[in-house]
């Protein structure tokens, strides 16, 4: 562990499936990481990540009878804590990934002096759910517009809601709700689903589950609390009314990737691009989970990415400590064939590869 | 929980929040609920730290529901900020330490 002076080999952004596993197995490798896990939030950018809004995981392997979202998300940062990761509840405010070593600013850090020094950052930093941006529907989040089904849900009994959305996650939310509510109406822009099979036919066979197809939300309607929707029909144009006291939206995800605009290549939807597993363009960043994966996007292959980006930084630490090596051998500096991958100025202590 | 914490209920509201002599911040919480979990070490560190000047209360909804409905909470974590037996502010959702910080200090001396 030899965090020369005060620079740290790896700095993980982000505590989601990803980031934890990162985490843990970057620890194990005697890396000492330091996770900036995130802030305390009630939307998906949060520590834990999208898990920490949802209940029961079904699908995580080795959980033959489910796991709750947030359960699971406590495990895998206890874990990571038992190995020696260190966890700050925190945010980068600013990072500069071009430079040798790599800077990362928290809030309130002076432009001259960031916090953080690091060899290696790997970015989890996930995806938020997206809300419709209405004015009203911001008005009225807490008074019947929740970001939260989980959390939400309780307040809700024998009353109407609608949820948005036309994917798994909709209908996990609404599939969920309906354990509280009289009738949950699915308002989705078109006439079939993208959810899953079993997820489909979970919510066609619950009968407190309606469906508003063809439609859009035009405007959340309420005084102090949610009274009723605006429907548009997409086809027809026809506007109706849909009475609910309730409004939850899940019609999908944008990257969290705000802070490496102009550092970092992005798709045009704004995920990280990588190549060759994890790496992005720039040596010693690696990037994974939903901030760099709009196909998959679950638990297990975040887990998974996590894992595959903790052993790309380990070695690209071993490579750098390879070089410093051979370069303290021949009185010279780094062999100029090594580092493709390289930062022009190396550290002049490697890390100890566990 | 921490010492300086205290857990109210349906009967002990009144005479804990609306009756108290110091400014009570009351954490509206359930089990069930991810983001409370991530905001409950926050309220820790602000008992600490503002102990003499703030009391800070947890009520769980789940067992507690009269009081919820009393202040119109439908959304959790709800924070709700009284003095004087008033409820000056309301932070629904989890947030950062600094901006809870920053939502009690344009209310209590500090």
């Amino acid at each position: 562990m030899s965090d020369d002076g005060n620079v740290r080999n790896v700095v993980i952004l982000g505590s989601g499936p990803a980031g934890l596993t990162s985490a843990i197995y970057t620890a194990r490798g005697d890396l000492s990481p330091l996770v900036l896990e995130g802030e305390p939030s009630s939307t998906s950018d949060q520590p834990g990540g999208q898990l920490m809004l949802t209940t029961e995981v079904e699908n995580f392997p080795g959980f033959a009878t489910g796991v709750m979202g947030p359960a699971l998300m406590t495990e895998m940062r206890e874990q990571a804590l038992r190995f020696g990761a260190e966890i700050r509840t925190e945010k980068a405010a600013r990072v500069d990934l071009e430079s040798s070593p790599i800077r990362v600013w928290l809030a309130g850090d002076p432009d001259d002096a960031p916090s953080i020094l690091a060899r290696t950052v790997i970015v989890a930093t996930g995806a938020r759910s997206l809300m419709l941006g209405l004015p009203n529907e911001a008005r009225l989040l807490g008074y019947g517009v929740s970001t939260c089904a989980t959390c939400d849900g309780f307040f809700f009994r024998d009353k109407t809601i609608a949820v948005v959305g036309g994917g798994d996650s909709a209908l996990e939310e609404a599939l969920f709700l309906t354990k509280f509510a009289s009738s949950v109406t699915i308002v989705h822009r078109r006439d079939s689903l993208r959810a899953s099979k079993i997820m489909q036919d979970r919510a066609f066979a619950n009968e407190k589950i309606r469906f508003a197809w063809n439609s859009v939300v035009e405007d959340v309607v309420g005084g102090t609390t949610v009274e009723h929707l605006r429907l548009r029909n997409v086809l027809t144009g026809e506007l109706s009314t849909l009475d609910v006291s309730g409004l939850f939206v899940a019609i999908g995800h944008a990257p969290n990737t705000d802070l490496f605009k102009g550092q970092l290549e992005m798709d045009p939807a704004g995920y990280l691009v990588t190549h060759d597993g994890t790496k992005t363009a720039l040596p010693g960043v690696f990037a994974c989970g939903d901030v760099q994966d709009h196909v998959y996007r679950q638990a297990v292959t975040a887990a998974g990415s996590g894992c595959m980006a903790a052993i790309d930084a380990e070695r690209y630490l071993a490579a750098l400590e390879h070089a410093a090596s051979v370069g303290e051998a021949t009185g010279g500096t780094s062999p100029s064939g090594l580092a493709a991958s390289a930062p022009p100025s190396l550290p002049t202590a490697g890390a100890t590869i566990g | 929980m921490a010492e300086n914490i205290i857990d109210v209920t349906d009967d002990t509201f009144d005479e804990e929040v609306v009756l108290s002599d110091t400014p009570v911040l009351v954490d509206f919480w359930a089990e069930w609920c991810g983001p409370c979990k991530m905001v409950a070490p926050v309220l820790e560190e602000l008992a600490g730290e503002k102990a003499g000047k703030l009391r800070v209360a947890k009520l769980n909804i789940d067992e507690n529901p009269r009081i919820a409905q009393r202040f119109q909470v439908m959304s959790i974590p709800t924070l709700l900020l009284f003095k004087d037996g008033e409820a000056l502010s309301r932070i629904i959702g989890a947030r950062p330490k600094s901006q809870i910080v920053g939502e009690l200090d344009k209310h209590i001396v500090t």
